[in-house]
């Protein structure tokens, strides 16, 4: 029982304390998981992630659901999964159910209109931390190469994302490799 | 109303229900399985469900969504996942939405790990990391753009750039967190009186 109650814990500071998504709350899981209960070495707990990052989906849910199955079976991870994701959540649906009772007002209106060209500049950080990670990873070239294929595959010619992201990855497979 | 007249009334808010909750379920299912890179790398695709596809919300309120999501900690793209599903679809959709965005990786996850440990280093599994990231980039980048875009509309060019050069030094050269920013914006505008002229502008 105790055991749950730790891995309830384990996830739940990390999904409280941890702000700008799931990636940037994968430290203080490692140290949660590593430091204070040693489920996992060091070492294991970055091949477990470099594994998920292999992977489609949210990271934080990826890693909460399998290191909750290796300590403590399918409950294990049910605990490890709702505790990321519930608290937050939570709050979540609260602020908005609020915000959307106000919609019409004309100060919730300005904050929509104001909140938005930030959101905007946050989106094209995030973008151009992953043309950074294609950068260092592949080269100029093909980064190059693959952002204008992929403009003009998603933009000009309004293929659906799904054939964009499996045409790249076979991309990847055949000429990055 | 005759009992058949019930029956079929019945029937057929049983079936839109379901229909409803199938597209739930499938667009968090596909937003979630191509996304590369972590919740962030799902929100170009969470959007395109969500405002092109199904037309759930239009760019506003998605923009509000993010912009909640931001400031609470806590894994970006399931407060998504189960916000929108509790709008679109109630707590069923809230269930339905998480369950499509986390269960598929987290089985296939625990399903694979001893399969994937030999592929780990494997240079094929590093080709793919590296030829998806631009593609990420670009969907982010045109999000941004669309939200830029459409905020010249409420706010003009001038305020929608100047907010924009704002946030990008406080993001980047001052290293404050996004979380704090938007906090103030949000504190700002529900805190300052409502000038007529932005009211105005909000309305028209």
């Amino acid at each position: 029982m105790i055991e749950y109650w730790h891995i309830f814990l384990a996830f739940f500071i990390p999904g409280i304390v941890g702000y700008g998504g799931g990636p940037a709350s994968i430290p203080l899981v490692e140290y949660e998981v590593v430091q204070r209960y040693e489920w996992m070495t060091t070492s294991e707990f970055g091949e477990v992630l470099a594994l998920g990052n292999a992977l489609p989906g949210p990271i934080a849910t990826k890693m909460a659901g399998y290191i909750g199955y290796d300590v403590g079976g399918v409950l294990g991870a049910i605990v490890a999964v709702s505790a990321t994701v519930l608290p937050s959540l939570i709050a979540m649906i609260i602020l908005l159910k609020l915000l959307l009772k106000f919609k019409d007002s004309p100060k919730i209106k300005r904050m929509t209109a104001l909140i938005r060209p930030a959101i905007a500049i946050l989106l094209a950080v995030l973008a151009y931390q992953f043309f950074a990670t294609s950068y260092e990873g592949a080269g100029l070239v093909q980064t190059l190469i693959l952002i204008a294929a992929s403009f003009f595959l998603l933009e000009r010619w309004n293929i659906h994302p799904a054939f964009v992201i499996i045409g790249a990855l076979t991309y990847g497979a055949v000429f990055l490799s | 109303m005759s009992y058949i007249g019930y029956k079929s009334a019945i029937e057929r808010v049983v079936q839109v229900n379901f229909q409803l909750q199938k597209d739930i379920f499938i667009s968090f299912f596909r937003a979630g399985m191509l996304g590369y890179g972590g919740g962030p790398a799902t929100i170009p695709l969470v959007h395109k469900e969500v405002v092109d596809t199904y037309k759930w919300m239009d760019d506003e309120e998605f923009s509000d969504v993010l912009a909640i999501g931001n400031t609470l900690p806590g894994p970006i793209m399931t407060k998504m996942a189960g916000y929108i599903g509790y709008r679109v679809g109630g707590y069923t959709g809230m269930t339905n939405a998480l369950a499509a965005t986390i269960l598929p990786t987290v089985v296939i996850m625990i399903a694979l790990i001893s399969f994937l440990v030999s592929f780990r280093d494997s240079p094929i599994v590093e080709g793919m990391t590296n030829s998806i990231a631009p593609v990420v980039g670009v969907m982010l980048f045109m999000l941004a753009f669309n939200f830029l875009r459409s905020s010249k509309k409420d706010l003009g060019w001038g305020l929608a750039i100047g907010l924009g050069v704002v946030s990008l030094i406080a993001f980047e050269l001052v290293g404050l967190h996004p979380a704090i920013l938007i906090g103030a914006i949000i504190i700002y505008a529900l805190v300052k009186k409502t000038p007529s002229k932005q009211t105005k502008e909000g309305e028209s």
